[in-house]
């Protein structure tokens, strides 16, 4: 493996990522509980798609990638690398909420951590991304707060939804050794365990003051797959969807 | 005519946002440099707010019209790679006009956590401190929503970015 075959596969998975889970941020666009809700996971899945739309140009411009567009929408799904914490369907709003927690705080370390990478355009990326990505978190730690303490219903569903997640974010930062240990020695990144103890402890701060109990890591099979093409049966249906438009006709012009 | 960085930075001026109409790109930082290249060819380089602005082509395409209009000269404007916007690149007198116009200005940020200058915001219609954040996100990327306890407005703001 070379080193810009292990860098776009990274980039790969960080950009499948947010276009997952920004098609499921907007699939609350006119159904969120009150109008603030529905216009902050509309304006989240703007942010997302325009965060993926940065990282497949970076793949198609500087690594001699697919155009974004066709990258995006025409691939089949073994060619993803998303993680299968953001293609579950969006669920309760206690599910859409903790998932969005345990994401965009993942988000948050990781693009903290590339700014200083040797990486030129990810650095540059980085820099802009991570002062947008504080808003959503903003944004989570305020609700995920709030929720945990509006009653035994509610405090008892966001932990249920908690011990639902969380496997499911550990595969986030599903390993993959070889192109890790090339990134790591190049100074791109710091390599998934270290992300890892840092969203852990950040998540942590947090849940703690909202009394919620951060299942033990050693207690849950983490789901991991995605990073390898392997996804769950959400996936497919999610991409017929999503491309369907595209698909019609590729070469128009908008 | 000859053409100058002033003559194009003058033009620039008309060119308003489409989602704010009364700032211009100037006002907003949006433009990173101007450049007069060989048979008066123009280079504009800018930068979007917030990454995924839509409106990004748009003003783009406006600012090309624009300033091919009012010199006569042909202009290409790129996105700036090098540079990312911040709210700080946004002046007094712009965020005078902002707050004139019912939104309220981002706070100078010095790195402090966001949630904290976001708790009392100034309200644009009474100048009230005693508000609080209802929502980060608002009507379009870059605005927050806040409610006024003194004049029960809601209100829009512009959210500080670093």
């Amino acid at each position: 493996m070379t080193r810009n075959e292990a860098i776009s596969q990274m980039l790969t998975a960080m950009a499948d990522d947010a276009l997952i889970q920004g098609h499921r941020n907007s699939e609350w666009t006119g159904l969120g509980p009150i109008m603030e809700e529905d216009i902050a996971f509309s304006s989240m899945a703007q942010d997302k798609i325009g965060h993926a739309w940065a990282l497949y140009r970076i793949l198609h411009e500087n690594l001699g990638g697919t155009e974004p567009d066709r990258f995006a929408f025409l691939r089949g799904e073994k060619d993803y690398r998303c993680c299968h914490l953001v293609e579950m369907p969006n669920g309760e709003y206690d599910f859409s909420l903790v998932r969005h927690f345990l994401f965009d705080h993942a988000e948050a370390v990781r693009w903290e951590h590339l700014q200083q990478s040797t990486f030129e355009p990810l650095a540059l990326t980085a820099r802009k991304l991570k002062g947008e990505i504080k808003y959503h978190t903003l944004h989570a730690n305020a609700w995920i707060t709030q929720l945990c303490r509006a009653g035994e219903e509610s405090y008892a569903r966001m932990q249920s939804a908690l011990n639902v997640c969380f496997p499911l974010a550990l595969g986030i930062f599903e390993p993959s050794p070889e192109a890790e240990t090339l990134l790591v020695n190049e100074k791109i990144y710091a390599g998934e365990a270290t992300l890892k103890e840092q969203w852990l402890d950040r998540t942590y701060n947090i849940l703690s003051v909202a009394g919620l109990n951060l299942p033990s890591e050693g207690s849950v099979t983490p789901a991991y797959g995605g990073r390898k093409g392997y996804h769950t049966e959400y996936l497919q249906p999610l991409l017929d969807e999503m491309g369907y438009v595209f698909r019609l006709d590729p070469e128009a012009v908008w | 005519m000859t053409i100058t960085a002033e003559k194009i930075y003058k033009a620039l001026e008309q060119v308003m946002d489409p989602e704010i109409p009364v700032l211009n790109v100037l006002d907003l930082g949006m433009i990173t440099s101007v450049k007069v290249g060989d048979g008066d060819a123009v280079l504009i380089k800018m930068i979007p707010t917030f990454s995924a602005c839509p409106a990004v082509e748009l003003i783009r395409q406006n600012i090309r019209t624009t300033v091919e209009k009012e010199l006569g000269a042909s202009v290409t404007v790129e996105i700036d790679k090098e540079a990312h916007w911040h709210s700080n690149r946004m002046g007094p007198a712009a965020k005078e006009k902002l707050k004139n116009f019912g939104i309220a200005p981002p706070q100078v940020y010095n790195g402090e956590a966001y949630s904290e200058i976001l708790m009392h915001t100034a309200c644009p219609h009474c100048n009230s401190k005693n508000t609080y954040l209802r929502s980060p996100f608002g009507s379009t990327l870059c605005r927050a929503i806040h409610y006024c306890r003194e004049c029960g407005h809601v209100f829009e703001h512009f959210k500080p970015l670093e």
